[in-house]
């Protein structure tokens, strides 16, 4: 049995985030005009550092609270790092962006926080409705985000675009809710794992199942799994690159955990029920990762198709439906984070005089005429192609090897050819930046940028030195999700 | 020997160049002077520490010798594990021989980012020792899939015309086996329990599944030997990659195919092995005697040697799956050999291609008249190619004929076609490149071969002879190896044959 505590210490993290951020909303609401929106991102940087460590100091090995709406584990630690560790470094790499692009208001700094928040919740939910709560508040702080830049007509589209879609998968969430809590009769996730394994197999609701449905179309819009990904590439092309930077990580693994945990927790003994369409929705994603991205010219928009393929991967993991399956996404998860920051980092430089440029052949030659950006964006790519000895290797290898345990073969071999035809267009942009003739360069990466870009590349390239403490946190977290 | 790690100091030293090489600063010209130094040195200290692990190595054992273990991925029975037995040490030898001669032979062709590209090869280096002394699956895996990226890049960069396709093609295609091959691994890991490869040699693996793992292994090596019909990146990828990038992949990265089949095909899964057999031969025939005829019709020099590889790598897969010590034995001197010459016929070709930037076997005649040493040079290289008793191509073409022999005398007559119709096409090169009249203007003034150049050679032309008069050098070392793979395999098929018998009964 779970332990129930009644008091709110596991929850410090989040408690001590809704906080400050309420308080760094009210001092930029009465301060003076002047260099807010710098001292509020610095502000809310160190934020979400001590938030960080607050984490790590009370959250217990299993932990339920607040009547079993919201539990603290081990598995919640790893994901809410990575969220942390996500939305810190992408405030890091937008400080100058915002002020140079005419975003710099203090409002910026304060919904990450928010939004930030909400994943956290979304990490630690134990409950539908602590579930949607959590999705809510990170969704809205989200729509705000994309349409930051409001004088753009793509920024504000982009956020147009990402609130009506987000609400109808809010609207798909609730209504599977609300029918799962029709037919089982709670909403409480322990108590639905009880019920649901009760249940003989096979003898389950109708309504139930078609509950379960909606929620898991719900979270695949959260996730921008095919077949609900059509948002994803307008967001991530409209939206201010350091937002589609965030979009790219800190939401997509708050809501893989959340769709892990809700697949593996509640409705983990329907899985036989659940499994095909998991496995239905990883493959299609791989294969319009693979497929679409081939012709794109915009690399916000190539990352959006790449980050729907990486989702497929991930969700190969869920599949598996058992521990080394959640093991696998953890570390999928973690290699995913440092790809993409890296990226977008090489993205953000991509800045001639001063003028951001977005296109793929904008790198052409880059390996001379800014060969820092060129090697470490060689090195994200190699590694989201799942290339040795890179992180991303290690993050498909433990995945797949969950689908090998759990017999899903066919559905390993499509993963690894799709990861084939995906490799094309990856080393295309290694093509165009290291076989091409030079175009006039880019201007130098500024501080924040290039310290984030060299760390990913440290981390992504290195991985493979250090990577087993991070296995072992894996392995520890993904049996606390198990044993529920 | 014991204690001190040699095996890991000659896969790493390389990488150690590379990065010394990477921190140079200076004007253009100065570091690729430091970088061309640098990498030379260091492949050639490289090149002599596997000269000691030759000296050192037992050759009377079968084991694994030199072997080194630590704990990489703790919990997962995963382990940083090198070790060569007789069947790798010499591919690790032909690694650390081949390379600074490719860096002594693009000392002056290479000119544009001369430091990437020595750091390409080194890194090259290390990837390449690394995947010979691999003892367990995921560092072998690691080692041999890496390889692609400095490949890619040799290719993509410092290529011919159609470079980026070339380089696309080989990526692309290397890259779909061998993700195929991960999985094997990745099942073979689950069903031992951990990752050494002795330890999944010993393993009896069921039938069935047998056949999936042997399949997905064969996606892997047939694409890298390269066997017919999945040959076709190489011809593309030799003729536009720089020459020495073309040595690399002749020389060496092609017998990481060979070699797979001898590690993992065979030892691992010797039920499928014996099962697809009929297979290997088959898709084997076709290449020794297809790809032959298409060499004979190539006008392109690099395009002709390829194809001769395909055609000797289809020797080499006749020879491992007869399953005989001599079959076997020649498939590994015909690997050894094919290393040696094959290079040494691109490097052949680069000599007069630096010279008359055409690689058209029509623009050449006569060069005889001018370049003796060269016509020399060439022609042990050709006559090597072509099998003539006293070259190293000799022993290993007849040893595989006489495995072949035992097993099936249709295979052998088959295959020992290509004697005569790699002489045809090699003769026919060599008449049209080096005889005859000089008949264009621009090659009356053409220049015998420099003293890096022979530098260059003197060695390979050696180890040729070396190879055909006493193959015993090379043959003994390997054998207790071989003896201990083939008596695993009879052994483990007889268990899996008992345990059917119980079933039926």
């Amino acid at each position: 049995m779970i332990p129930v505590v009644h008091n709110p210490v596991p929850a410090s993290a989040e408690i001590f985030l809704a906080l400050a951020a309420m308080a760094l909303l009210m001092v930029g609401a009465f301060w003076k005009r002047g260099a807010q929106a710098r001292v509020a991102s610095v502000l809310a940087l160190s934020i979400l550092a001590v938030a960080g460590v607050v984490l790590i100091g009370v959250t217990p090995p299993r932990n339920v609270i607040f009547h079993g709406q919201f539990i603290a584990d081990h598995f919640a630690l790893f994901m809410k790092l990575l969220i942390l560790i996500g939305s810190g470094l992408t405030l890091l790499m937008s400080l100058d962006y915002i002020e140079r692009e005419g975003m710099a208001r203090f409002e910026y700094p304060v919904l990450v926080l928010f939004a930030t928040l909400g994943m956290m919740m979304m990490v630690s939910a134990n409950d539908l409705i602590a579930l949607y709560i959590g999705i809510e508040l990170q969704s809205l702080s989200l729509y705000v985000v994309a349409a930051f830049k409001r004088d753009e007509v793509r920024s504000t589209e982009a956020g147009l675009k990402y609130f009506v879609l987000g609400a109808l998968s809010s609207g798909m969430l609730l209504y599977g809710a609300s029918l799962v809590y029709g037919f089982a009769g709670s909403t409480n996730f322990a108590v639905l794992a009880k019920l649901l394994a009760q249940g003989a197999p096979g003898s389950t609701s109708v309504g139930l199942i078609v509950g379960v449905v909606f929620v898991m179309a719900g979270l695949a819009f959260k996730v921008s799994a095919v077949p609900f990904h059509m948002w994803t590439p307008d967001v991530y092309e409209g939206a201010p690159t350091p937002v589609t930077a965030f979009f790219a990580v800190a939401p997509k693994i708050a809501a893989i955990s959340l769709f892990t945990r809700v697949m593996m927790g509640p409705f983990g003994p329907l899985v036989m029920e659940w499994r095909q369409i998991v496995v239905a929705v990883a493959i299609a994603s791989m294969i319009l990762g693979a497929l679409a991205a081939i012709n794109q010219t915009n690399i916000k928009r190539l990352m959006a198709y790449s980050s729907i393929g990486h989702v497929g991967y991930a969700l190969v993991g869920l599949a598996a439906a058992n521990p080394s399956g959640v093991r696998g996404i953890l570390i999928y998860m973690a290699t995913y984070l440092f790809m993409n920051l890296g990226t977008f980092a090489c993205i953000l430089s991509m800045k001639r005089q001063g003028k951001m440029v977005e296109t793929i052949a904008d790198l052409a030659g880059l390996a001379r005429s800014q060969s820092k950006v060129a090697y470490a964006l060689a090195i994200f790519m190699l590694s989201m192609i799942g290339l040795p000895p890179f992180a991303g290797f290690f993050g498909k290898l433990f995945v797949f090897l969950a689908a090998i345990e759990a017999g899903l073969y066919a559905l390993a071999v499509i993963g690894m050819l799709t990861s084939v035809v995906g490799a094309y267009y990856y080393i295309r942009i290694v093509k165009i930046m290291f076989m091409e003739e030079p175009a006039s360069p880019f201007d130098r990466p500024q501080g924040q940028v290039a310290a984030v870009m060299g760390l990913s590349a440290i981390v992504t390239l290195l991985f493979f030195v250090f990577c087993w403490p991070l296995f072992y946190a894996a392995e520890a977290a993904a049996k606390v999700l198990i044993g529920s | 020997m014991s204690g001190f790690p040699i095996l890991t100091v000659t896969t790493f030293l390389p990488l150690v160049g590379a990065l010394f090489i990477l921190v140079q600063r200076g004007d253009e010209e100065t570091v690729a002077r430091v970088s061309r130094y640098a990498a030379l040195w260091a492949s050639l200290a490289t090149f002599a520490l596997s000269l000691v692990i030759w000296i050192g190595f037992d050759p009377a054992s079968a084991k694994f010798q030199f072997v080194e273990k630590a704990q990489w991925i703790k919990g997962y029975d995963i382990n940083y594990y090198m070790g060569v037995d007789g069947i790798s040490l010499f591919f690790v030898l032909l690694s650390t021989l081949l390379t600074p001669l490719c860096i002594l032979a693009s000392w002056e062709s290479i000119r544009t980012r001369v430091r990437e590209y020595m750091v390409a090869f080194l890194a090259l280096e290390t990837l390449m020792v690394g995947t010979f002394c691999a003892l367990d699956l995921f560092v072998f895996y690691i080692f041999f899939e890496s390889v692609l990226i400095p490949m890619f890049l040799i290719i993509g960069v410092w290529g011919g015309p159609r470079r980026v396709y070339s380089a696309f093609k080989f990526f692309l295609y290397t890259l779909l086996g061998s993700v195929l091959m991960l999985l094997a691994i990745l099942a073979i890991y689950r069903a031992v329990g951990n990752a050494d490869i002795p330890a999944a040699m010993a393993h009896q693996f069921p039938k069935s599944m047998q056949t999936w793992l042997w399949l997905a292994f064969f996606a892997s090596f047939a694409v890298k030997l390269p066997m017919w019909p999945v040959h076709t990146w190489l011809p593309d990828a030799h003729v536009e990659a720089p020459t020495a990038g073309s040595v690399i992949l002749a020389g060496v990265l092609l017998k990481m195919g060979g070699y797979g089949f001898l590690r993992f095909s065979l030892p691992m899964l010797p039920d499928a092995s014996v099962y697809f057999t009929p297979l290997i031969y088959g898709l084997s025939i076709v290449a020794v005697i297809y790809t032959s005829l298409v060499a004979l019709a190539q006008d392109d020099m690099k395009k002709l040697v390829a194809y001769s590889s395909v055609a000797h790598m289809g020797f080499v897969t006749i020879g491992t799956f007869t399953l005989t010590m001599q079959g076997i034995q020649g498939a590994i001197f015909q690997m050894l050999s094919h290393g040696v010459v094959s290079a040494a016929l691109f490097l052949c070709v680069g000599v007069v291609y630096d010279r008359m930037h055409t690689r058209e076997i029509a623009r050449y005649g006569g060069l005889v008249e001018r370049m003796p040493k060269y016509a020399f040079t060439f022609m042990v290289f050709m006559l090597a190619s072509v099998g003539l008793p006293g070259t190293s191509g000799f022993v290993g073409e007849v040893l595989v004929l006489f495995g072949a022999f035992q097993v099936n005398t249709w295979v052998c007559a088959l295959a020992a076609t290509s004697m005569v119709l790699g002489a045809a096409y090699m003769l026919v090169v060599y008449r049209r490149v080096v005889f005859g009249k000089i008949e264009r203007a621009d090659l009356r003034s053409i220049l015998d071969m420099n003293l890096r150049e022979v530098a260059v050679f003197a060695p390979l032309i050696a180890l040729v002879f070396l190879m055909g008069v006493f193959p015993n050098v090379f043959l003994k070392p390997t054998e207790p190896a071989v003896a201990e793979l083939i008596r695993n395999f009879n052994a483990q098929r007889t268990a899996a044959t008992d345990v059917q018998g119980d079933v039926k009964r």
